[in-house]
């Protein structure tokens, strides 16, 4: 069993207003030194496989298809 | 002219939309679900609004990944007009058929009243029973309507004359850029609206500004 992390994050320069929204929230709860907050998803994905290059090849595809909306996210991929 | 409307789970404007098409026409659309593998011959697909999945993952991601966008992207590409609207215009850009994408409000809220929309394409299949310029009323209500898209394709769908609607006189309730509220494909067919049109058609929705994009659609002469 394959066990793999994807993250989604906004791209540079998309404006994210949940981001936004949670930066000055922070700030009211008095956490000084806050800079910019930028809100992604994360995805704990199983794989039944031992084959790790597959199981990468896959999970960039399944990026490619549906976790990510390209047009405006990027994606990372962790293998554990 | 024959239309039919896409039918999703999470979808709640298709009695609207039925009603709508069924009252400029003269005639019911057909109906497709989300399983059907083949669109019956018609001139027009409607996919209307609401909240497909529930919005899982991102409003309209997993509707564009089923069995029936498959059919509308076929007869998409043999030029057959599809209209998506609110959900459905968040269906067409998660499914590849218009470019750009469709973010979270920028003020957060939930936006459900009237806006102006400014006609900025008239020369178009969806709009020639309106006049280039005109300022019509609409309704919207959404959460994700805030259209975005990267640098290079916005200066393209702006020259290329893609941007059909604007939000006007200071309307914009979503942050779009450009203030732009409704598209269309390059090849013309394919067109997606954030507002709701069908919810204007007759005088008792307080207005009727919404009947010409129906009649443009279905070849109905003004």
């Amino acid at each position: 069993m394959i066990k793999a992390r994807v993250t989604v994050t906004l791209k540079n320069g998309v404006l994210d207003p949940q981001g936004k929204a949670i930066e000055g929230a922070l700030g009211a709860l008095g956490f000084d030194g806050v800079g910019e907050v930028r809100q992604g998803k994360v995805f704990d994905v199983e794989i039944d496989s031992a084959d790790h290059a597959r199981a990468e090849l896959q999970l960039k595809e399944m990026c490619e298809k549906l976790l990510a909306n390209t047009v405006i996210e990027d994606y990372s991929i962790k293998i554990a | 002219m024959k239309s039919a409307v896409v039918l999703l789970p999470g979808l709640n404007r298709d009695r609207d939309m039925i009603a709508a098409l069924t009252k400029v026409s003269g005639n019911p659309p057909l109906t497709v679900w989300q399983t059907d593998t083949e669109i019956p011959d018609v001139d027009l697909i409607v996919i209307p609004g609401g909240f497909s999945y529930g919005d899982y993952l991102r409003c309209g991601a997993i509707a564009a990944r089923m069995p029936v966008m498959r059919a509308v992207a076929e007869k998409a590409a043999k030029g057959v007009m599809v209209m998506g609207v609110c959900n459905g215009f968040q269906i067409l850009l998660e499914a590849g058929l218009l470019p750009g994408a469709l973010m979270r409000n920028a003020s957060l809220k939930f936006v459900c009243r009237e806006v102006k929309l400014q006609v900025a394409n008239a020369n178009t299949a969806f709009t020639r029973n309106y006049a280039h310029g005109q300022i019509i009323r609409c309704p919207v209500a959404h959460h994700d309507g805030n259209f975005f898209a990267d640098a290079e394709t916005l200066s393209r769908i702006e020259g290329d004359g893609q941007v059909v609607f604007r939000y006007a006189e200071g309307t914009n309730p979503n942050g779009a850029i450009n203030d732009i509220a409704g598209i269309v494909s390059t090849s013309g067919n394919v067109f997606g609206l954030m507002p709701h049109p069908e919810n204007l058609i007759e005088d008792a929705h307080g207005g009727s500004d919404g009947r010409a994009l129906f009649e443009s659609a279905l070849g109905i002469a003004a």
